[in-house]
């Protein structure tokens, strides 16, 4: 975890000399991105999701696909389903909370096979959707191939 | 995929009434997603933990539904409420029909 931060930071301030520009054009959309925007249609029926309200912590480098630490925070929320857009199968893992759930975060630990977008789609009380996207950089892929 | 796993849970041993506290919890699993070759070229069949569940005296914390994207020995962290002295059951279900459970037990001063 320090790891993880400590490299965060470091690069942040790297990119803040000048690559920044070139660092966004070369993120790009993933090829399996419609994959992932299928997926997010079925989950919500069609209603799609707006950004916002929730928000979702992840690397910004991951040296090590295999095990990336994601944290979601989505407060007023009553399930949370994490996508990865651009492994071979976007889902990655669905969260519903409990009457004793004390706040709606939670933290696990994901594999991303490249590049990619992890997405987050909240279910609010509300029955509307919100979802939040976090861009990781991935060095070595975890998935194996 | 039976043998070696283990559950392991951190819960605290004591907390206020309405408390949140954190809990953390790790299972030793190889997680084997399905997309990964042997040295033959033959795919190796999925086997994952694919449901995690978290109660309180019987009422429901967290359910996680776990896909293969979920890295070798699962990691969850999460906060519970607290109303009163009671017993966590954290429930992990494998591909293969097995489960794995694990109770701690908290008490409220």
């Amino acid at each position: 975890m320090t790891t993880h931060t400590r490299q965060f930071n470091r690069r942040s301030i790297l990119s803040l000399g000048g690559c920044a520009l070139a660092m966004t054009a070369v993120v790009g959309t993933p090829a399996f991105a419609s994959l992932t925007d299928d997926a997010i249609a079925a989950l919500t029926g069609g209603a799609g999701a707006v950004e916002g309200g929730i928000s979702i912590t992840a690397p910004e480098i991951a040296e090590n696909g295999n095990t990336v630490p994601v944290e979601i925070d989505a407060p007023g929320a009553v399930a949370i389903t994490l996508f990865a857009d651009g492994n071979p199968t976007p889902s990655v893992a669905t969260f519903k909370f409990g009457a004793l759930s004390a706040s709606r975060t939670a933290s696990t630990r994901i594999r991303l096979s490249t590049t990619q977008n992890v997405v987050a789609v909240a279910e609010m009380e509300d029955g509307s959707f919100q979802m939040a996207k976090a861009n990781v950089k991935v060095t070595i892929g975890g998935c194996g191939g | 995929m039976a043998s070696g796993v283990k559950p392991r849970v951190k819960v605290p041993k004591t907390a206020e009434a309405g408390e949140a506290i954190t809990i953390k919890t790790l299972i030793s699993h190889k997680m084997e997603s399905g997309q990964r070759k042997d040295g033959d070229g033959k795919l190796i069949p999925r086997s994952i933990i694919n449901r995690f569940t978290a109660e309180f005296n019987g009422e429901n914390v967290i359910d996680v539904a776990l896909e293969p994207a979920i890295s070798t020995n699962p990691y969850f962290q999460f906060d519970a409420i607290v109303p009163e002295s009671g017993e966590f059951t954290f429930t992990w279900y494998d591909d293969d029909g097995d489960i794995y459970e694990s109770t701690k037990t908290i008490s409220v001063a």
